[in-house]
């Protein structure tokens, strides 16, 4: 069952076209990820979904009609950057929320998923930037929402917190929740998402399910290492890369051939990493420029 | 919907009280006020004598009797008798003159200003001949601070309507928690009205507040009923928070909101007869601080004060003020913008 289809979504402002003829169907039940550097669109993309900002052209469909009232019930939407009532409580904050919806969780288990139980009774102005999107997280969730909306969730978390996440947006998948979620960190839509939709400067550039979009694009694996290990021409072998930071990447489908002539150019290969593509090789195959530019 | 609306309306009932330093401003800044005038006007009145001549037009013309040339008196146009009658009975006129024959006068014999006129007056050239004819008005002077007590809660009533609500939903919208409401089922008129009604309780707890510990310490006067004066301050406010509302229906900057509500505020601070009656003023003067809904209110309310109007004396004024509210909110409603564009 199809819970969201976006057709032709277009924004189009005065100097700059956000996003340019987006459309994807997302399955009931799914992850979906919308990855893609900043200010490739995904935000607005997700904002005219969520009906906070109004689209120049397309329309949104959810469970096979037009978005309306029923979405914005159904709906949890954790904003990138938003700001909440000052001077509230956490539980304040999520009960005031909660006040909102027809349809509601249960705030105990709320509070117990997020982690929040020693701080529902703390200033939501006092919190940490983690603390904070488990908050937001929260707030998304007050509704019991049949489909949730993750912008850039673990921007600026450290790698733990950003692991904890991972996990509580597993656990909000285990009930059947349909999760969306932006992001612009690969590993990140690798572990979370079923299926992946990559934008840049607006449009959709390749969309599929992580595992299918790799083995479509790539029959190879990746050496990697340090520029300045490598010296002569490296012609012979297929597929040179890229140089970047430092670092030469080939992608090769005959990795012992490759490395018995890289034997002969570099001065050692005790730097030397063997791996498999990735999400965001993928992108800058497809883009020519890197993820967080 | 009413869930949704009580949702907004507790929430920032809270924000607004734990705000301590806004909370403490809204209710210091009258009492400061009201003390500190009622202190420094306190054994001051005019050094100028005034006095009234009944008359359909507006100019006067001195050459109608030569009591209008006498110096240090300020003479002023009264159109309306009863108007007059009142304001010789409060001693804010201490002289009213009809030269239109039968020519009269009127004066309180309780006013020394107006014994004083009143002698000016006959023995101005002719008048023994003119044959006016004398009639009393009795009645207690009002004091500055009686006077001055409606304007000074309602501008602060006006300040904390305009600023506590257009500023608040300004503030709401840059720093993006309307866009995080705008995410919900909350309709825009259920944000409106819930803010409404936070400010609202807010203010009349406060003035009301305000206006006991006035009356307590400085012995008021209050001539009507408390329950016409509750619905004034009712309506007038509900006008102002509406009118605030509008200011702030689209505004995203802070700087502009604040530009925007002080072309409201200071207009009205200034023509609605907050510090000095507008009475003398020129009619174009009345006719544009008639606009403002701060002139009924204050009118309303020294009418009931001052001169023991009732519920229904005040009823016109009040239901011009609800009118201005409707299309206050309804305007404000429809074009309500919850994000910057």
């Amino acid at each position: 069952m199809i819970a969201l289809e976006a057709r032709k979504l277009v924004k189009q402002y005065p100097a700059v076209l956000a996003v340019n003829e987006v459309s994807f169907e997302v399955s009931a039940g799914s992850c979906f990820g919308l990855l893609g550097p900043n200010g490739a669109g995904k935000t607005t993309t997700v904002e005219i979904i969520e009906g906070v900002t109004p689209a120049t052209s397309g329309e949104v469909y959810y469970f096979g009609k037009l978005a309306g009232n029923k979405f914005r019930e159904e709906a949890g939407i954790q904003f990138q950057n938003t700001a909440l009532q000052d001077y509230l409580t956490v539980r304040e904050t999520l009960q005031m929320f909660q006040s909102l919806y027809n349809r509601q969780a249960d705030l105990e288990h709320i509070i117990s998923e997020c982690s929040l139980e020693d701080l529902q009774d703390r200033d939501n102005r006092k919190l940490s930037g983690g603390q904070r999107q488990r908050l937001f997280l929260a707030v998304a969730l007050v509704n019991k929402p049949r489909l949730v909306f993750l912008d850039e969730p673990t921007t600026g978390l450290d790698p733990q917190a950003r692991r904890n996440f991972w996990d509580l947006v597993s656990r909000i998948r285990s009930d059947g929740t349909t999760v969306i979620l932006t992001t612009h960190y690969m590993d990140e839509a690798e572990i979370l998402c079923d299926e992946i939709a990559i934008m840049d400067v607006g449009e959709i550039i390749a969309q599929g399910s992580p595992a299918a979009l790799l083995q479509e694009h790539y029959q190879s694996v990746i050496i990697e290492l340090p520029l300045e290990d490598v010296s002569g021409d490296l012609d012979s072998i297929e597929h040179r890369v890229l140089e970047t930071q430092g670092l030469i990447e080939i992608s090769t489908n005959d990795v012992n051939t490759s490395l018995e002539i890289l034997a002969t150019h570099v001065s050692g290969l005790n730097r030397m990493k063997i791996r498999q593509p990735n999400l965001e090789d993928l992108f800058l195959d497809l883009t020519g420029h890197s993820l967080r530019a | 919907m009413l869930k949704r609306i009580y949702a907004i309306f507790r929430a920032r009932n809270l924000e607004f009280i734990r705000d301590r330093s806004s909370m403490s401003w809204n209710i210091i800044l009258p009492v400061v006020l009201m003390f500190g005038l009622s202190f420094i006007f306190g054994g001051a009145d005019r050094t100028e004598y005034r006095v009234g001549v009944l008359q359909s037009g507006e100019e006067l013309d001195m050459n109608q009797h030569p009591f209008l040339g006498t110096r240090y008196i300020q003479f002023v146009v009264i159109n309306d008798k009863d108007a007059g009658f009142r304001r010789i009975a409060r001693h804010r006129l201490d002289l009213l003159v009809q030269f239109d024959e039968p020519g009269s006068y009127w004066v309180n014999p309780e006013s020394p200003k107006g014994y004083f006129a009143e002698l000016a007056l006959l023995q101005s050239e002719n008048s023994t001949t003119f044959g006016i004819q004398k009639a009393q008005i009795t009645g207690e002077p009002v004091r500055y601070v009686d006077w001055v007590l409606p304007g000074i809660l309602g501008m602060n009533m006006m300040f904390s309507c305009l600023f506590g609500v257009g500023y608040v939903v300004v503030r709401y919208r840059k720093n993006g928690f309307l866009k995080r409401l705008r995410a919900t089922p909350l309709r825009a008129i259920e944000f409106v009205i819930a803010q409404v009604a936070s400010r609202l309780v807010l203010i009349m707890t406060i003035t009301s507040f305000v206006y006991i510990g006035t009356k307590y310490f400085l012995d008021t006067r209050m001539d009507g009923s408390y329950l016409a004066l509750f619905l004034v301050a009712l309506v007038g406010a509900i006008a102002l928070l509406s009118m605030g509302l509008l200011v702030a229906a689209r505004v995203t900057s802070e700087e502009l909101a604040g530009g925007l509500l002080n072309l409201f505020t200071w207009p009205m601070m200034l023509l609605s007869g907050v510090w000095f009656p507008l009475e003398d003023a020129d009619a174009w003067v009345r006719q544009i601080a008639n606009i403002f809904p701060l002139t009924h209110v204050l009118n309303s309310a020294r009418a009931v004060m001052l001169d023991g109007a009732t519920l229904l004396d005040v009823t016109p004024a009040l239901l011009s003020l609800l009118l201005l509210s409707m299309l206050f909110l309804g305007l404000g409603a429809a074009m309500f913008r919850w994000r910057p564009s």
